[in-house]
């Protein structure tokens, strides 16, 4: 039980810091990688949900089946958040949000 | 198959995607693929409609596994007059969106690019259509999810493609919130599923007793579908992904995506959590949809641009979705729901037609600056016609729909003593009269000496959807019993009701 | 990056009122998800009940692609769905070629990319029994593309922007094609006939971990293929970036 305990609480700890991220920071790639954040730590509690302790009984498929459901969604929207994130450096050629460093983010993007 | 095989409801979820599937594969005649599938989503909705009618509410097991182990679909009234919003409303934005783009891709110059962005319109309109019905049919909370999620994904991409700038950077916006949300909901899903160890709704409705892990699911959930559904303060990025898109993506994104998630939190709190649901919470909502009304209606006035003007007027119009929260404590379900749904199709028609018509003023002036359109009605007659037909309705004078909803919100608001909320929508509708007279006073009045702009060819697709959609808006209300009895037929607890008092 | 990035940054008020906020929902979570009862509800018994009808022995993979075959369905629509929006954004593909690639490299490459394609294949057909199934395929087959774009191999100019469209399109239309065949058999949408239930899950496997494995690497390219009949993949040179993905 206590194991479960340990997972869930820091997959609540991932979202929460995700969360924490996704707001306060203001650079695009900060965003995506807090979002990506986020989500392990919803899949970790997901998992942590199937878990049984050895010896009793089998371990709940349904919850594997959503992680991995869970984790092709997020590839794709990450993927699609990233590609978005260099079109709009690309084409306003200013950062996201007023934050310094244009140039440098700009060309790594395009480069 | 039989007429009553429930079968017929996986049409309007599959159709449209293999429709979408096979315009990306196939770059040629893909428009008579679109339409078809348009078309047969359209007749499918009104075929479920008929089935309701005649065998009540039906589901549909997925893979014939049966609810705790597979996935269901299932139609009831809410659900069918939501695929019938979405069948007329999704014809009319496939018609425009035709002539939007063949007007496009005439211009010289810049074909290619249109031609570029048509192509990918139709596959992403597509799936988003096929994620809608799913989402409006589905009867499972994680399938839920995974609708939501083909939504949210079109639906920015839907809003990148204009390729402007401030489009595009709304776009990563309306991505990351929509993101946000759809992983708030999950994190619900999984409170949800630790607590409860199923996933279909139906079962989940039976549960009796809500614990407190039931009761942080829902929170969680509806926060999720809030910041979806861009309820004041969550609206941040709604007008300017809504603003910049094109306008045929940005009809689609104000009459339909918004409508998803509304739908599916309404579903959560008032058919399946309906017991946990507290008094506070209800209050809570209302006050956040009066502070949508007002302040988004303050926006519009204050706006200088067209199509950002009726993008904080769906900010204002989303508002009395929620106004109808409070009011189900007195109010039967059956009256809530129709309030609702009323509202919600009464909307969805007349901003598609808003936003259409701003599409066409735009195309031909090449901008959309509300001071300089003085004398629009000379040039574009009918776009200016179907506007005022649609502002009709925002403001909700008779025989709109809208009409209809505002009278039962009012009604029960006064019958159940909670003046407030009247005054609320009384001043809302007060409001969208000055955004939308502003605006339309400005096409109407010809000054003197003015010599109307010689248009060059332009598509009757332009025109003519725009103002179908509007026409229906306002009929909308003169057929109340009709949506009313399928309210009716369809709904578990719910019982003929007519609105009382109507002229 | 640049220096100023990694100096401590001093909250404003907003932010300190939001971490607080975030750190109170955190501990309300916490407390309510560690005192739901848990180890008692579940759907492992009504999965391990219909286990030996679903036609394969992994109860994860008879729970993806048998019993909620349909959500599956419609997660390998979003991967595709990412790679429309995707192309729907780039313009042009992103100019440049590879300055140099090392002859190691490309000597790796060639080695590695066919005894992937064959753990890809393995893994596939390991699903119906243990761990592993389309996605972990897939992703093998994603991982062996990536690293023949990162190559630039000449071999990728060739490949016509239809196939790769294909290529694409092949898992989720198999898969509503099969879910289709399945309702004129049986009678229900994705309801496999109960003795051929683990060939139909095994073809629409295969199909989906191809085109998951093209997905990914189209993710990874980023942009389209030009729209003319020689497609031309574009040299990727942002891969620390995307690679995180």
């Amino acid at each position: 039980m206590i194991t479960t305990q340990i997972y869930s609480i820091t997959g609540l700890l991932l979202f929460g810091m995700g969360l924490f991220t996704l707001i306060v920071h203001s650079h695009p790639l900060r965003k995506i990688l807090a979002v990506n954040v986020m989500s392990t730590g919803v899949f970790l509690i997901l998992i942590a949900t199937a878990y049984t302790p050895l010896g009793q009984g089998e371990v709940d498929p349904v919850p594997h089946a959503m992680v991995l459901t869970g984790i092709v969604v997020s590839v794709s929207v990450t993927a699609l958040a990233l590609i978005l994130s260099c079109r709009v450096q690309e084409t306003s050629n200013r950062d996201l949000l007023r934050e310094k460093p244009v140039a440098e983010t700009a060309k790594e993007c395009t480069r | 198959m039989n007429v009553d095989n429930p079968t017929w409801m996986i049409i309007p979820i599959l159709l449209p995607l293999t429709a979408g599937l096979l315009c990306f594969l196939f770059h040629r005649k893909t428009f008579a693929i679109v339409l078809s599938a348009v078309l047969a989503n359209f007749m499918a909705a009104c075929f479920l409609t008929g089935q309701l009618l005649t065998f009540g509410h039906m589901r549909y097991s997925m893979g014939g596994w049966q609810a705790p182990l597979g996935i269901t679909l299932r139609t009831d009234g809410p659900a069918v007059l939501m695929l019938l919003m979405t069948g007329v409303t999704g014809l009319a934005i496939t018609l425009y969106a035709r002539g939007y783009f063949s007007f496009r891709i005439d211009d010289p110059g810049r074909t290619e690019r249109h031609q570029h962005q048509q192509r990918y319109f139709w596959p992403l309109w597509m799936l988003l259509l096929s994620g809608l019905n799913g989402l409006f049919l589905s009867n499972d909370i994680f399938n839920l999810y995974i609708t939501l999620e083909i939504i949210g994904i079109s639906a920015a991409s839907l809003a990148a493609l204009s390729g402007k700038p401030a489009a595009l950077l709304a776009s990563f916006r309306y991505l990351l919130t929509s993101l946000l949300g759809s992983l708030t909901f999950l994190l619900g899903i999984v409170f949800l599923y630790k607590s409860c160890g199923v996933l279909d709704l139906d079962l989940l409705r039976n549960l009796t007793e809500h614990g407190p892990g039931v009761r942080a699911a829902l929170a969680l959930m509806s926060v999720g579908l809030l910041l979806k559904t861009a309820l004041v303060p969550m609206h941040f990025w709604l007008p300017p992904a809504h603003a910049n898109a094109l306008a045929p993506v940005s009809a689609i994104l104000s009459a339909l995506v918004i409508k998803g998630s509304f739908y599916l939190l309404f579903r959560l709190w008032f058919e399946v959590f309906a017991s946990a649901i507290t008094t506070a919470a209800l209050n809570v909502m209302g006050t956040l949809g009066s502070v949508a009304i007002l302040w988004g209606a303050i926006q519009a006035i204050r706006q200088h641009r067209l199509k950002l003007m009726v993008a904080y007027s769906t900010v204002s119009q989303l508002g009395y979705l929620f106004i109808a929260f409070p009011l189900s404590r007195t109010a039967d379900n059956a009256q809530v729901w129709s309030i609702v749904i009323f509202m919600a199709m009464a909307h969805a028609c007349a901003k598609s037609a808003m936003f259409m018509s701003a599409g066409t003023i735009f195309l031909h002036f090449g901008h959309d600056r509300i001071r300089d359109l003085t004398g629009v009605r000379a040039s574009l007659p009918i776009t200016v016609f179907a506007y005022g037909i649609a502002g009709v309705t925002l403001m909700g004078l008779p025989p709109s729909g809208a009409f209809i909803a505002k009278w039962l919100l009012l009604s029960s608001a006064l019958a159940s003593s909670q003046w407030w909320w009247a005054l609320v929508i009384v001043a809302g509708s007060v409001m969208a009269m000055i955004y939308v007279f502003r605006v339309i006073s400005r096409f109407i009045v010809i000054p003197e000496g003015f010599s109307s702009q010689k248009l060059g060819y332009h598509s009757r697709l332009l025109e003519w959807p725009a103002l179908a959609l509007a026409m229906i808006s306002l009929l909308l209300g003169l057929a109340a019993p009709w949506p009313l009895h399928i309210l009716a037929r369809g709904s578990h607890d719910l019982t003929q009701i007519l609105p009382g008092g109507l002229p | 990056m640049v220096k100023t990035r990694n100096r401590p940054k001093r909250l404003d008020g907003f932010q300190r009122l939001f971490l607080l906020l975030v750190i109170c929902m955190i501990i309300l979570l916490g407390y309510i998800l560690s005192n739901i009862p848990g180890g008692t509800l579940g759907l492992e018994d009504t999965v391990a009940e219909f286990q030996d009808r679903s036609g394969v022995e992994s109860p994860v993979t008879a729970v993806l692609l048998n019993f909620r075959a349909y959500d599956t369905m419609l997660e390998v629509v979003v991967l595709l769905l990412a790679v429309i929006g995707a192309w729907s954004l780039t313009k042009s593909p992103l100019p440049g070629q590879v300055a140099d690639i090392s002859p190691i490299q490309m000597g790796v490459v060639r080695l590695l990319a066919p005894v992937m394609c064959l753990v890809a294949a393995y893994l596939v057909w390991q699903g119906s029994h243990l761990a592993g199934g389309a996605f972990q395929g897939g992703a093998i087959l994603g991982a062996a593309g990536v690293l023949i774009l990162v190559s630039d191999f000449p071999q990728i100019h060739t490949i016509s922007a239809l196939s790769l469209r294909i290529g694409l399109v092949l898992g989720p239309l198999f898969f509503v094609g099969i879910a289709f065949c399945c309702l004129f058999f049986t009678g229900d949408l994705l309801g496999y006939p109960e003795e051929t239930a683990g060939w139909f899950i095994l073809l629409i496997e295969s199909a989906c971990a191809l085109s998951i494995g093209v997905t990914l690497a189209a993710l990874f390219a980023g942009s389209r293929p030009e729209s003319g009949v020689q497609k031309k993949q574009p040299a990727v040179k942002q891969s620390p970036d995307r690679g995180n993905s």
